[in-house]
């Protein structure tokens, strides 16, 4: 659901802030960031091969950005400007609170958008380029298709093929530890599943929480759901079950409540009454041993609160069933998207060229610590080592999903939200078969299958 | 009819005599003032009030996204992730409201609780706060200030202010009773068991001061004279309020119901901030909210638990009409 708008964004955070909404601390406000007017400096790049709809001057456009908190506004803006100096098109960013935005982005598209706006990829946009609210982009990654992976074009393609994204970051889900309590007490990094509960078995013994825990906000335990599914029963069938072609009742989702409450004891009590920031909190405080959640999110709460980020490390969730490995996780990637009812295609095309570059990636990477670019190859000279490694990692995978809420229908998310927060509170095989019968009949009516 | 100018004359003689006469004899200009003050309020009430509800009515039969048009055809089965928009459910959306949609029940649960605890604790609390304020105790203004800054603010703000007494690790209340430690802390907000009684504390603590501030004012207008009166003829504290006064507070009694069903009935603010009205929290309002607001929002299945809760809201709005057309008629 919408409203739970429970979806990844970037993020440094303060307390009690959405996941989406963490960068863009409330209070900002919708307010207009104005760049500088600088002399249009002309590039040598030939024009976009677009075509220009309702005359609109190609020097000038404007984008639509739900970036509001500082550090992302200042990255945003850095990109944008170095935009201006390669393509010569003036933009003018309008800034609008991030939750704002996301609420209002289905009458914002249908309405007078921006020639640009902030969005993310798979599902999300999919949903609203079946719709007709956005403009292909093909003749865009005819250009920059070769900066990418398949990853990142497949993230960035409609239901009907046509692409409709440019991608900017993404950011994996991780368990993050600090090196310093795993060099003291001697703690191996866990790759499989019997060495992760024997390590958390000695870290209770130690007085520590083995893992730092929150679902207050009800997205964050959605991220231990699809990291067990696809550790459990892999990609394509976390995929087939999000898109509603395989039933909440299978055995399958069976073992992975089941996998789930074997770690029970280990997660950090209260997890429903917590916001994920205590929860990291508790992580920075070396009152937990790992935390298992977005480097976007942990990482970003440690610049936040002034911690020491090169104390942080992570590691790849254990692997659970051995013909899958760790070959795959949750990186949601985070993009722009042109409206069908942009202005000026022209110019704003010219503007997606440039971003869909290295240059560009980094230009926006200088101000942020904690996202990765999506560039083959890139390794911004900004990069610390959570962005090295995560960089690493994202491209060592077979697939990568985008989180539960991005990549099934929204409605269904909360459900199985919901469902997870119930789970959490009574962890029996009861509530397991419980909550399988009543989310596979919500799947019913929701996908109205 | 007369012309207004023949009429003018008898008008100015017989002023008050006129005055009880119908609409008929009202002059033209009198009937246009009359028309224009009543067209715009009612033109206001359909367009704000009256064409919401009903568009949220038919809406209620549909399946739609908020993006494009609405089709009179039957919802087709998708089977996969993008699905039929805008076509008609029939009663599906209340269909499945009522059978599959696990917050529905506990929602309505919740909003009767709601308003139970706030006839049952919150407005008794609020009359004695007034009563014994009103009683002239020492320092009476500045407990009246301080019951009376809850109201003063935002439940959004109120619903924050509860997160850090209640948050389970760093809150004032575990912290202060040691029970913020991992293995023994206690989950205010969290519990599905704990965390509606711990908000409605936060939303009695906000609407007692309400309650007071309305009886106080019914208390400053009862006649001394008939206190005094009590008092000599040997009734105690209890007695003179309860067979006294009390009585005459019955307007105030009325503005107090209906304040209470009002706010009861829209409760929304406090379980958003805590947790978007999920795991124990449910409200009706809430669950509107969820799904109408939003990128992805089902705006016909919110419709159709937006009619269900005005329909809640008929029934006291219905009893109070009614009570109130029924005396006027009895005198």
């Amino acid at each position: 659901m919408a409203q739970s708008s429970t979806g990844s964004g970037p993020g440094a955070a303060g307390p009690a802030v959405s996941r989406r909404g963490l960068l863009r601390a409330a209070g900002i406000g919708a307010g207009a960031l104005a760049v500088p007017a600088l002399a249009a400096a002309c590039s040598g790049d030939s024009g976009s091969g677009g075509t220009t709809k309702g005359g609109g001057s190609s020097s000038k456009i404007t984008f639509g950005s739900n970036y509001s908190d500082p550090a992302p506004k200042q990255a945003f803006a850095s990109l944008i400007s170095a935009a201006k100096a390669k393509t010569g098109v003036t933009t003018k960013i309008n800034t609008t609170d991030h939750n704002t935005f996301q609420n209002n982005i289905t009458s914002y598209l249908q309405g007078t958008p921006d020639d640009l706006a902030t969005w993310f990829a798979g599902y999300r946009m999919q949903y609203f380029a079946n719709q007709g609210l956005l403009d292909p982009l093909d003749d865009v990654w005819d250009k920059i298709g070769g900066n990418f992976p398949d990853v990142a074009k497949n993230l960035s393609k409609g239901v009907d093929g046509h692409y409709y994204l440019v991608p900017i970051y993404n950011y994996p889900w991780v368990v993050h530890y600090n090196k310093s309590t795993f060099a003291d007490k001697g703690y191996d990094v866990p790759k499989d599943w019997d060495s992760f509960i024997a390590l958390c078995k000695q870290m209770k013994k130690d007085k520590i929480i083995p893992l730092a825990f929150a679902d207050k906000d009800l997205w964050p335990a959605l991220g231990m759901f699809d990291i067990l599914n696809m550790r459990i029963n892999g990609y394509d069938y976390h995929m087939k079950l999000m898109q509603n072609k395989a039933a909440y009742t299978d055995s399958e989702v069976t073992k992975v409540f089941d996998q789930w409450r074997e770690l029970m004891p280990y997660l950090q009590s209260g997890a429903n009454g917590r916001i994920w920031q205590d929860a990291a909190k508790t992580l920075e405080a070396k009152k937990a041993g790992m935390m298992f959640q977005g480097t976007n999110q942990v990482a970003a709460q440690y610049v936040t609160d002034k911690k020491d980020i090169k104390d942080l490390d992570f590691f790849a969730y254990p692997a659970i069933n051995p013909s899958y490995g760790q070959d795959y996780m949750d990186a949601p990637a985070d993009g722009f998207i042109m409206p069908k009812k942009a202005k000026n295609t022209a110019g704003a095309k010219k503007v997606l060229e440039y971003i869909g570059t290295k240059q560009a990636e980094i230009a926006y990477l200088k101000y942020d610590q904690w996202d990765v670019g999506l560039a083959t190859d890139l390794v911004a000279p900004t990069y610390n080592d959570i962005q090295k490694k995560s960089a690493t990692m994202i491209a060592q995978q077979k697939a990568v999903a985008q989180f539960g809420d991005r990549d099934t229908d929204p409605a269904m998310a909360t459900a199985l939200e919901q469902a997870i927060q119930k789970f959490i509170g009574d962890p029996t095989a009861g509530t397991i078969s419980t909550i399988q019968q009543s989310l596979a009949k919500q799947a019913k009516s929701i996908f109205h299958s | 009819m007369a012309s207004t100018v023949n009429d003018a004359s008898p008008a100015v003689t017989q002023a008050p005599k006129r005055r009880r006469r119908r609409l008929g004899r009202l002059t033209k200009k009198e009937i246009l003032v009359v028309l224009g003050m009543l067209a715009v309020p009612i033109v206001v009430d359909l367009a704000f009030v009256w064409g919401p509800a009903i568009a949220s009515v038919v809406l209620s039969f549909f399946r739609w996204s908020g993006v494009g048009g609405l089709h009179p055809r039957a919802c087709r089965p998708s089977g996969g992730l993008i699905q039929d928009n805008g076509c008609f459910t029939g009663v599906d959306n209340y269909h499945r409201a009522a059978t599959n949609y696990p917050p529905f029940w506990p929602a309505v649960e919740h909003n009767v609780l709601w308003l139970l605890v706030f006839i049952v604790i919150a407005t008794p609390l609020g009359m004695l706060f007034a009563v014994v304020i009103d009683r002239g105790i020492k320092g009476s203004r500045i407990y009246q200030s301080v019951l009376f800054l809850p109201v003063m603010l935002s439940l959004a703000l109120i619903g924050i202010i509860w997160e850090f007494v209640y948050s389970p690790n760093y809150g004032l209340i575990n912290t202060i009773i040691g029970h913020n430690q991992n293995d023994n802390l206690i989950d205010w907000l969290g519990n599905p068991h704990l965390n509606l009684w711990a908000v409605l504390v936060a939303a009695t603590w906000r609407q007692a001061g309400y309650v007071m501030v309305l009886y106080l004012a019914g208390l400053k207008a009862a006649d001394p004279a008939l206190r005094e009166a009590a008092q000599v003829d040997g009734a105690n504290a209890w007695q003179t309020f309860w067979r006294v006064i009390f009585p005459t507070l019955r307007p105030i009694n009325i503005v107090i119901i209906v304040v209470t069903v009002i706010e009861s009935l829209r409760a929304f603010d406090l379980v958003y901030i805590v947790n978007k009205g999920s795991n124990g929290l449910e409200l009706l309002s809430v669950l509107v909210t969820n799904n109408i607001v939003g990128e992805t929002s089902q705006v016909g299945f919110g419709s159709a638990l937006g009619v269900v809760l005005l329909v809640i809201s008929l029934i006291p709005i219905s009893i109070f009409l009614y009570q109130n057309f029924k005396r006027k008629e009895g005198r």
